[in-house]
């Protein structure tokens, strides 16, 4: 065995390198990846010296200076005298209300859709067959526009509310305006608030009402924990469980109504004021046009992963959790579900990022998004392509990744524990 | 997405190829073609006619320019370009000139590095809304929804007069004339505002042109002209002397119908010079001798595009106002051809 151990070591030489096999792999690696950098530096520096030539050096200077331009949907205090940057940040904001909402209705009806889709009978799982496939085989893009040509050529218009006899009127109760500018729906309004909370120096505010509304809420959930706890213990210790939820519901719901009472809480309901309507939260069709098309268009998707998912659970845990006594809609909540998650989720990861990306198409219906402020009207009037475009993709790059860094965490706290 | 990311990572790999070749006239001759940016379609100024053929008063100017280089008005492609798209194309060298309501600023000039030739119409922004409306005045248009092309002079202005008169007012961006009109024309927003001829041309192709007013506020200056990108100089001049030669044709009586007979000598001599029977104007152009003769041809001197495309006499019916020639109080005034 030792004389085996002490073969005496072939010097090393440079040749081997190339014929070697040992090292050939290695070395081919090394050339291609210079190769490559190399690439990439001259493509970096002609665009550098070509930009320096037409006299527009890199610079991101422009993102302080007043962008000129006024946006419509902005939660946060924006005006035309406001920096790009200001106006960037408006767009991001946008482009992730936009996401949130759509991801959320893409997964409630994607889940519904897809859930129906197995169902048994014909008709509907014929139905919701037709859903997917006239969703999912038209691009998104001619979705967004048809909503928005729906919306703006179908509803009234605001002067159609006008007059001792209008010819549209307004709904439930008067409390919402539903006209083809976009939805008016009643504002929450505090009589006697605690005005807004400037945050980081005055860059944007918060409403102190709402923060004190969520923190009362959490008190209460606090509570109703603690109550579980004291219950399960009881529980333990006796065998004989108290009753407790009227005590739970009281402690959740009890505090945030006092504090909305304390505000003097009341809600603010549209009016019909000059053009348009006034006052009420305006939710603009180019929010809703793009939020349905965004959401339904990614929900036939969602409902194939969820086809899917369910499909691979073999059909002996239904048939077990039957011989068990469960009805079909708790087989499926708590027997099905739980398994198909695992399937589910790694896809569904996928199409939140695509839907994300997909937003950036909101400029067809004139939605500012982040690509419609910075890579859009901001891009335009300073003629900072390149700067815009990284920018940009920076942005996107850091939501996606935040999404999927999210939803790989939630992946890995439902994932089969194996030990 | 991606469109205007794509449209970005273009201009990336373009400003590479746009600025190594800066002979913009040899290239196009080389081509054998113009590569003109023009609207993606205002009736007018640049729209295809029936047959798919474009025409209008800012294709005019590309058709002359091309006539002057080739000696055929048809020697030329067509690039439909939006409020948007039309700067990053331009600097590209996605095309050889910009014929596109384009409005001369400071910054596109000095900031964004092109270059205007000239100035082919003289408008300001107005607004446009319906007669039912009742609004005579934009001071009464507090609180309005107004519909406005992105990426344009028309949004800036917007902003500072509706700031400038304690006014609130909703904006609705749009990338395309058409888009707005069909958003203007369900009530979707109260107002259309963008350059008075093209409120005037957009208000031509409505169905009943006559229920819709402008109102008599003109709140900014827009120079409309054609521009070619920085750095150029030669081609710049090319384009710059044709739309002079354009405006000169008309201060001197040359049209399109006698502009063969006065090629054969005048007792003129500026007309002589233009049309290339005195000096060799044209070939310090980089040109031949008839380059203006063509351009005159191809669409008329600049009275005759007026006419035929905008003038009082077409749907859109534009008087020359501001853009008569300055002997008749306008402010047309082309450099002397000297
Ligand atoms: N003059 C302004 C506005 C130019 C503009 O966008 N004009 C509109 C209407 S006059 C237009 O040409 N639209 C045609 C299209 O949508 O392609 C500018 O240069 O920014």
């Amino acid at each position: 065995m030792s004389a085996l151990s002490e073969t005496p070591k072939e010097s090393f030489r440079l040749r081997m390198l190339l014929y070697d096999t040992r090292y050939r792999a290695i070395t081919i690696q090394i050339v291609a990846l210079m190769g490559f950098m190399l690439f990439a530096a001259w493509l970096i520096n002609n665009m550098l010296t070509n930009l320096a030539e037409l006299g527009k050096p890199l610079g991101f200077g422009f993102l302080t200076e007043t962008s000129g331009y006024d946006i419509n949907q902005s939660l946060i205090e924006y005006t035309s005298q406001s920096s790009h940057l200001r106006a960037a940040f408006i767009g991001l904001m946008n482009t992730l209300i936009v996401a949130v909402l759509g991801c959320a209705l893409a997964t409630v009806v994607g889940l519904l859709i897809g859930i129906l889709r197995l169902s048994k009978n014909w008709i509907v799982a014929r139905l919701m067959t037709i859903w997917i496939e006239g969703f999912r085989n038209v691009p998104v893009l001619l979705w967004i526009v048809f909503f928005m040509a729906v919306l703006i050529e179908t509803l009234p218009a605001p002067s159609a509310f006008r007059g001792d006899d209008p010819d549209a009127t307004m709904n439930l109760f008067g409390s919402i305006a539903v006209t083809n500018r976009g939805v008016y729906i009643p504002e929450p309004l505090f009589a006697s608030g605690l005005g807004d909370i400037p945050v980081l120096g005055g860059l944007f505010y918060v409403s102190a009402d709402l923060i004190v509304l969520l923190l009362s809420l959490f008190a209460g959930l606090l509570v109703s924990g603690l109550i579980r706890n004291r219950a399960d213990r009881i529980q333990e210790a006796t065998g004989d469980r108290p009753r407790t939820w009227h005590w739970r519901i009281l402690s959740v719901f009890a505090p945030p109504l006092i504090v909305l009472w304390m505000l003097g809480f009341h809600l603010g309901y549209p009016e019909l004021k000059g053009f348009n309507f006034g006052g009420g939260i305006h939710m603009r069709n180019s929010l809703i046009a793009l939020w349905l098309a965004l959401g339904l268009y990614t929900s036939a998707f969602v409902a194939e992963i969820v086809r899917a998912g369910i499909e691979s659970v073999s059909k002996g845990q239904t048939e077990a959790a039957f011989a068990l006594g469960l009805r079909p809609n708790r087989t499926m909540n708590l027997v099905i579900l739980p398994q198909a998650l695992r399937v589910i989720i790694p896809p569904l990861i996928s199409q939140y990022l695509n839907l994300t990306k997909n937003s950036s198409l909101a400029i067809a219906v004139g939605y500012m998004d982040i690509t419609g402020t910075l890579g859009g009207i901001t891009m335009n009037q300073t003629g900072r392509e390149l700067e815009c475009v990284l920018l940009l993709m920076m942005c996107y790059l850091a939501i996606s990744l935040t999404v999927s860094m999210v939803m790989n965490w939630y992946n890995n706290s439902v994932k089969l524990k194996e030990r | 997405m991606k469109k205007s990311v794509f449209l970005g990572a273009l201009t990336v790999a373009g400003l590479a190829a746009g600025a190594a070749s800066a002979a913009t006239l040899d290239d196009v001759k080389a081509k054998g073609f113009l590569q003109c940016g023009v609207t993606t379609g205002l009736t007018g100024f640049a729209a295809p006619d029936a047959n798919g053929e474009w025409e209008g008063f800012d294709v005019g100017v590309c058709r002359a320019v091309a006539a002057a280089i080739f000696g055929d008005p048809t020697a030329v492609k067509f690039t439909p370009t939006t409020g948007k798209t039309r700067f990053t194309a331009l600097a590209s060298g996605e095309i050889d000139m910009l014929a596109r309501n384009t409005t001369w600023t400071f910054t596109r000039d000095v900031d964004l590095k092109f270059e205007f030739t000239g100035i082919n119409y003289y408008d300001g922004q107005g607004f446009m809304v319906p007669k039912e409306l009742g609004v005579t005045s934009a001071k009464e248009l507090d609180g309005a929804t107004v519909c406005i092309q992105t990426g344009t002079t028309t949004e800036l202005n917007l902003a500072d007069y509706f700031r400038a008169n304690n006014m609130s007012y909703e904006p609705v961006p749009i990338e395309t004339n058409s888009e707005a009109q069909q958003q203007y024309l369900a009530n979707a927003c109260d107002v259309y505002t963008t350059d008075r001829s093209g409120l005037a041309a957009t208000r031509a192709t409505f169905e009943n042109p006559a229920d819709h007013v402008i109102l008599p506020e003109t709140i900014s200056k827009e120079p409309l002209g054609p521009l070619v990108r920085h750095g150029d100089h030669e081609w710049g001049d090319v384009v710059r002397w044709v739309l002079n030669a354009l405006i000169i044709a008309e201060e001197k009586g040359v049209t399109s119908a006698n502009v063969d007979e006065l090629a054969k000598g005048t007792d003129n001599p500026e007309i002589n010079r233009l049309l290339g029977t005195e000096g060799s104007y044209g070939e310090i152009l980089g040109l031949d001798a008839a380059w203006a003769v063509n351009a005159i041809k191809a669409g008329g001197n600049y009275g005759e595009l007026f006419e035929k495309h905008i003038g009082e006499n077409t749907p859109i019916g534009l008087a020359r106002g501001l853009n008569a020639q300055w002997t008749d109080g306008g402010l047309l005034y082309a450099p002397p051809f000297r």
